[in-house]
């Protein structure tokens, strides 16, 4: 095939759409964190989050997060059809910033915790988790 | 959903005054997620419990949010101070109105 200038934009235009595909569909997720911390910087530190490496069922993985000091911690499942999970927030008579639940899963992916600290910045932490059977009745 | 909704709350009988003690809350509810099917391919319409708040004498202790992506009969497991004696309560907000609600004393000793 000879590559004339027509087919070279073409395929150039191609490309470019192809790129931009998964980055529209984790913009749900950017919303999500950008709506939680402000748009402020997320750096690593005080912020624990506790996942199985593998989860046989995805209906109910149990996870922990943990902080020294959080004020807010929010957790996201990066690969479900909609990425929030829960957001904690501990009040005066909290003992420590630590919490437990039992989330769903889709499928094999990566759950993230943010934390919100009390001179207002933003830590998280990532683990994966691998999952047999996904947690979204498909 | 307000049928089969039964909070269920373990929090010890006494504490030390500035104890720290466990709280382990569990309400039975289906957290419709809102992305299943039924038979006929029609969505399932969401229907879950979007927030979680326990307080001590009318002092927050946590304040929780809650998505489709809890599981079913979400579980909650956290840590509150005792300073003195008083009551515990928890309240369950459901999507379609309803609130569930739980106390439990706790006496300091």
């Amino acid at each position: 095939m000879e590559l004339t200038r027509r087919k070279a934009i073409l395929l150039g235009a191609g490309a470019f759409l192809a790129a931009g595909l998964p980055f529209r569909a984790s913009a749900a997720l950017e919303d999500k964190i950008a709506e939680f911390t402000g748009g402020a910087e997320v750096g690593s530190g005080d912020i624990k989050l506790i996942a199985p490496e593998i989860a046989e069922n995805g209906n109910t993985v149990p996870i922990e997060v943990s902080s020294e000091t959080a004020d807010e911690i929010m957790v996201l499942a990066l690969g479900n059809p909609t990425p929030s999970v829960a957001t904690f927030k501990f009040g005066k008579l909290a003992a420590s910033r630590t919490a437990s639940t039992r989330i769903r899963l889709a499928g094999t992916q990566d759950v993230m915790a943010i934390a919100k600290l009390p001179d207002g910045s933003f830590v998280q932490a990532t683990s994966t988790v691998k999952v047999t059977i996904g947690g979204c009745g498909g | 959903m307000a049928s089969g909704v039964k909070p269920r709350v373990k929090v010890p009988k006494t504490a030390a005054a500035g104890e720290a003690i466990t709280i382990k809350t569990l309400i039975s509810h289906r957290m419709e997620s809102g992305q299943r099917k039924d038979d006929e391919g029609n969505i399932i319409p969401r229907s879950i419990i979007n927030r979680f708040t326990c307080e001590f004498n009318g002092e927050n202790v946590v304040d929780v949010v809650l998505e489709p992506a809890i599981s079913t009969n979400p579980y909650l497991e956290f840590e509150a101070l005792v300073p003195e004696t008083g009551e515990f309560k928890f309240t369950w907000y459901d999507d379609d109105g309803s609130v569930y609600e739980e106390t439990k004393e706790i006496t300091v000793g």
